[in-house]
């Protein structure tokens, strides 16, 4: 079982609100492999990683938008994106993130 | 992720469960994966197996198949010096560890803080807590007493890996231990020994480090 969704667990039972990111796909030299995740928390805290600490930022941002309105997000970095000169891939991969909720 | 669905997969679990996420639906399905005989149960099995998450196309439907094995562990037999760094280490690198030593003066809670200890012989404790496909298990007591009871052991276990500390010459004298019980030149083979890679490693914590990393090659190539 994953530290990640062990914290999920441990941060839903104390009442706060909870976000996971998952990555989904990899294209290249991906720095984490698909099913890496981040869980987030209401206040911004975060347990685990989607990257070697590139993108996790944005990642962060999008999942505290998703436990806002409840929606799921899907985000894609590379270094082909127009934003690569502030988020984006270091490495020269691409990864496909999915963003979703934890239903309380 | 449904609460349910996380409450399933925080729950402690010796086999490996898969969560399938049809993302344009939105539908989400937890798996047996050895149970499940429909495509996307078979397709969760080798996923298991490869201990790799991924996407899948089945019927049209693109699925997520995200992986939850139980988590690796690592059994070190005998309390000794080495096995202090090697259980830091690979606690570091995601196993649960366990020290398995019948002498009182060695596995004690102060030499291995956090670390499941076993004061007894390793023979009883491997039958009581059986060694898995995702077990390694490295002996490093230098004592055939206590050594050869726990190879035996993971011999008979599906264990990715089975590692023995010793120069070139005690281990030779342990497959002849071994071999004279019976086990055959192939089974016997998947006993590393001299234990570890190559690196040149002198201290307790560079040869735990050449433990860990012949290990990881092992899971992983």
């Amino acid at each position: 079982m994953s530290e990640e969704l062990r914290t999920a667990a441990a941060w839903l039972a104390e009442g706060r609100k909870v976000a996971l990111a998952t990555v989904i796909q990899t294209w290249g030299s991906a720095p984490r492999p698909a099913g890496s995740q981040i869980v987030v928390r209401d206040d911004g805290a975060f347990l685990g990683s989607v990257s070697g600490g590139c993108v996790e930022g944005a990642v962060i941002e999008a999942a505290l938008s998703t436990i806002a309105d409840t929606k799921n997000r899907e985000l894609e970095f590379g270094v082909t994106d127009a934003e690569a000169w502030n988020v984006g891939l270091a490495c020269g991969g691409r990864i496909r993130i999915f963003v979703e909720p934890v239903e309380e | 992720m449904k609460r349910a669905t996380l409450d399933a997969l925080t729950r402690e679990s010796a086999a490996p469960r898969i969560r399938a996420l049809d993302r344009a639906s939105g539908e989400e399905r937890l798996i047996d994966p050895f149970s499940d005989e429909t495509p996307l149960g078979l397709a969760a099995r080798a996923a298991a197996r490869a201990d790799t998450s991924g996407e899948i196309e089945i019927d049209g439907r693109t699925w997520f198949l995200e992986v939850h094995n139980p988590p690796l562990e690592l059994v070190l037999v005998g309390a000794v010096h080495i096995a202090q760094p090697l259980a830091k280490m690979a606690r570091l690198a995601g196993y649960a560890v366990r020290v398995i030593d019948p002498r009182a003066a060695f596995a004690t809670e102060a030499r291995f803080p956090g670390v499941r200890l076993h004061q007894g012989w390793p023979d009883e404790i491997l039958a009581a807590f059986p060694l898995g496909s995702r077990s390694a298990l490295v002996v490093l007591a230098h004592d055939p007493k206590i050594d050869d009871p726990a190879l035996e052991a993971a011999l008979a276990s599906p264990a990715f890996y089975v590692g023995a500390l010793g120069s070139k010459k005690t281990h030779a004298a342990r497959l002849e231990r071994l071999s004279a019980r019976g086990f055959d030149p192939a089974t016997l083979a998947r006993i590393r020994g001299p234990v570890g890679l190559a690196i040149g490693a002198r201290s307790p914590a560079e040869i735990a480090l050449s433990i860990l990393a012949q290990m990881t090659q092992t899971l992983r190539t």
